[in-house]
């Protein structure tokens, strides 16, 4: 058995909702492993992307891959996790500001270049974008100040065009 | 109608022949609109559809009232939509067709889930057409409303729920298309009522492009390539058929391959007739109830090759204890069955109808004397036993003496437990597409209403479906169908007056506590059952009187038989792979179970 490791899948489908609950089945139905989901529509009409990031051993990720590609309305599945690839996420967090006042949480908000996109009497919200890394670091400082209530979007991503490697010498 | 599947046409691409050429129906079809109803048995006709199972109610009432007029359908009404489905995957399995079946909403459809899903798990190409209530009220709750797509997405291969009119025609060339093409299944499609009676056009147009479904045909090269050598130089080869040389038509060149390498050959449970098991290469079954013989081989083989199977649980015993000996090729035209349960080195994803001609053309055949002499020496020494009485009908001296009486000819329709795996040991199966049953889902209820379908396929042969006194309860009411239609089928009821396989573990491994498990004197008189609806029927309770019953009724060509057996209550099935045992620590007797 090889090593779980977090896996990040981009699946180009038709856009319909029946092949988005396919999907979503095969994680279900099947016992994979589901940690973010997204689901949207692509620049081409009647098109959608689903990226996925899943967790598991090697042959495991090989099997969802095989299950993915045996649904009709899939086209094309690619598994970014050992390319080079940009991934983001977006999260707004509202965080308390009764313990340490506003200036030090926007302190913590410059340093992850997150936006302030709400303030009430007792609360921020912040914006955040980054790969997960990031956002969950960020979760992670913030956490002691007390965060009322958080959403996330999931990672979204894309191949990197460049797959090389620059030789600086 | 084509009297059976044997044939098949080297041209093909397809895994699944080809539907019947178009049948010229009305003039000019394109000038004409037409209502949903009227497109949906004018694509049917021109999709070669000639056969549908189905149950009229108020959702599909348009489709009826078209179908009331038409000649080039023929319509059997089924009396559950459960056995519709059944009837519709034997009429498939028997003649390699897809099987068309018609079921209203709601319960209609609901009804059709066990049969959908018995069809999936055996790869079988069906098109199950569910009304739905009119587009406006879908969501609401409405009368006899079920989210049949919702329902059925995970035990369909694709499925529909037409919402315009004007693609209702393409829906449906999409969905045989799909259901017969790659590795089969089931497919549905949900047909709301307003859809069903706005008019739009017939197009007419065959040509079925899905840029996204492209089923690996060709194996690659290089593997192939491999595979060969490692099959010519090996000391202990063994070829593992499934139901996927079956369902690709590729028993020919399966046969031609073995006999010319003199590999032996084991089938699996669903690949039984893929390979005559009269040829010398034949070991027979393997898995939970395979021969002694067949089990060694696969333990003791150095080369396996997998031909459209996929290492189900029931094959392979304790995976850590299976076939650990040998390097593994696997030939599937599903990717996703390889590497599943077993490691293989080997992987060729394509058709076998196409593979396994690439192989045979490079292989050469192994020096396997020696093996030859071991697996003679397990045949001789553990051969499958038929215990006989001049009193008493022994379960496998039934099986063994329809297959005598049949010549080994007939189609065999079976439901699941004791007797359907004597019936896979003691019939000696020579022909593909003449062994039917449930193998993956194990849905008893199957074998009865699958058997009618397959003696609707096939008016020229015999069918026998041997059932049990627990499965063929399930859906009797489909002896009236069978009497309606006149179809010739022959019920054998293998009856222990127990659910046989329930009460068998129970005795093995349960300690005799036989849990809900014995109907003994509470089963009807099937013979006067048979008798209510119209049907013969007949009883035996020992040998003479069984071969009486049987001659009788296979001399019966235009009409049901009923034929009741009393079978030996304990007795129980062997060989058996224990749950949890590796194949190589079966047990041949209740004594080697203590």
């Amino acid at each position: 058995m090889t090593k779980d490791y977090r896996h990040t899948l981009s699946v180009l489908v038709k856009h319909n909702l029946n092949t988005f609950s396919r999907i979503i089945g095969i994680f279900s139905g099947k016992g994979f492993e589901l940690e973010s989901v997204t689901f949207a529509s692509e620049a081409e009409p009647g098109m959608a992307r689903i990226t996925i990031t899943t967790y598991g051993d090697e042959k495991t990720v090989e099997q969802i891959n095989k299950h993915l590609h045996n649904v009709v309305d899939v086209l094309k599945v690619t598994d970014l996790t050992h390319k080079k690839c940009i991934e983001r996420e977006l999260a707004i967090i509202k965080v308390s500001t009764v313990k340490a006042g506003r200036p030090e949480i926007m302190l913590i908000a410059q340093a992850f270049k997150a936006k302030v996109i709400d303030i009430t009497v007792d609360k921020l919200a912040l914006e955040v974008t980054g790969n997960t890394d990031k956002v969950d670091a960020m979760i992670e400082v913030l956490k002691p100040y007390g965060i009322a209530e958080m959403s996330r979007s999931g990672s979204v991503a894309l191949k990197r065009e460049f797959q090389g490697a620059v030789n600086i010498n | 109608m084509k009297s059976n599947g044997q044939t098949s046409s080297a041209k093909k691409v397809d895994a699944i022949p080809a539907l019947k050429p178009v049948k010229k129906t009305t003039s000019s079809p394109a000038a004409q609109s037409h209502n949903g109803a009227e497109i949906l048995i004018k694509t049917l006709a021109d999709l070669g559809v000639d056969t549908i199972f189905g149950y009229p109610g108020g959702a599909v009432l348009p489709i009826y009232d078209a179908l009331f007029d038409n000649h080039d359908l023929r319509h059997i009404l089924i009396r559950h939509e459960q056995a519709g489905t059944h009837a519709a995957d034997g009429y498939s399995r028997a003649t390699g067709k897809p099987g068309v079946v018609l079921a209203t909403s709601g319960p209609g459809g609901t009804n059709t889930v066990t049969g959908i899903a018995t069809a999936m798990m055996d790869s079988i190409p069906l098109v199950v057409l569910t009304g739905q209530v009119p587009t406006s009220v879908i969501g609401n709750d409405a009368f006899q409303e079920a989210d049949i797509v919702g329902i059925t997405r995970p035990i369909t291969k694709q499925n529909y729920l037409v919402r315009d009119v004007n693609n209702l025609e393409s829906v449906l060339r999409e969905a045989f298309h799909i259901a017969t093409h790659g590795r089969p299944g089931p497919v549905l499609v949900d047909l709301p009522k307003d859809m069903l009676n706005t008019k739009a056009r017939f197009k007419g147009t065959k040509q079925v492009d899905i840029p996204s479904f492209k089923p690996t045909i060709h194996g690659h090269q290089p593997q192939i390539a491999k595979a060969a050598r490692m099959l010519s130089e090996a000391k202990r080869p063994l070829i593992y058929v499934g139901g996927g040389a079956i369902l690709g038509n590729a028993w020919k060149e399966v046969t031609e391959f073995a006999e010319r390498l003199n590999i032996p050959v084991t089938t699996t449970l669903m690949g039984l007739g893929a390979f005559p098991e009269s040829k010398p290469q034949s070991v027979g079954m393997l898995g939970m109830h395979g021969t002694w013989y067949a089990n060694m081989a696969m333990t003791e083989c150095d080369v396996l090759l997998a031909v459209g199977a996929r290492f189900d649980d029931r094959v392979t015993g304790r995976l850590n204890g299976f076939s650990q000996k040998s390097r593994k090729i696997h030939i599937d035209i599903d990717p996703s069955c390889i590497g599943k349960n077993v490691e293989v080195e080997v992987p060729i994803v394509g058709d076998v109808k196409r593979v396994i001609p690439a192989i045979n053309k490079i292989a050469t055949p192994p020096e396997i004397s020696e093996w030859w002499d071991t697996i003679h020496t397990w045949k001789k020494e553990h051969p499958l036993v038929v215990p006989q009485s001049e009193d008493q009908i022994y379960p496998q001296h039934m099986v063994k003496m329809i297959s005598e009486i049949t010549n080994g000819n007939a189609i065999v329709v079976t439901d699941v437990g004791q007797h359907q795996m004597w019936a896979a040991q003691h019939y000696q199966y020579n022909h593909p597409r003449s062994w039917i049953t449930s193998g993956g889902l194990g849905t008893m209820g199957f074998g009865f209403p699958a058997a009618i379908g397959a003696a609707m396929a096939c008016p020229d042969r015999d069918v026998v479906c041997i059932t049990g006194d627990g499965g063929f309860q399930m859906l009797t009411c489909e002896l009236a169908t069978a009497v309606e239609y006149k179809v010739p089928v022959k019920i054998a009821i293998m009856n222990n007056a127990c659910l046989g396989m329930v009460r068998q573990w129970q005795q093995l491994f349960f300690d005799k506590r036989y849990s809900y498990s014995v109907f003994g004197a509470n089963n009807p008189d099937f013979v006067k059952l048979a008798d209510a609806y119209g049907m013969m029927g007949m009883r035996a309770t020992n040998p003479k009187e069984m071969r009486e019953v049987l001659e009788k009724a296979m001399a019966i060509k235009d009409a049901p038989v009923l034929m009741d057996f009393s079978v030996v209550k304990e007795e129980n099935c062997y060989p058996m792979v224990p749950s949890g045992a590796a194949l190589d620590e079966m047990v041949e007797s209740d004594e080697e179970c203590k």
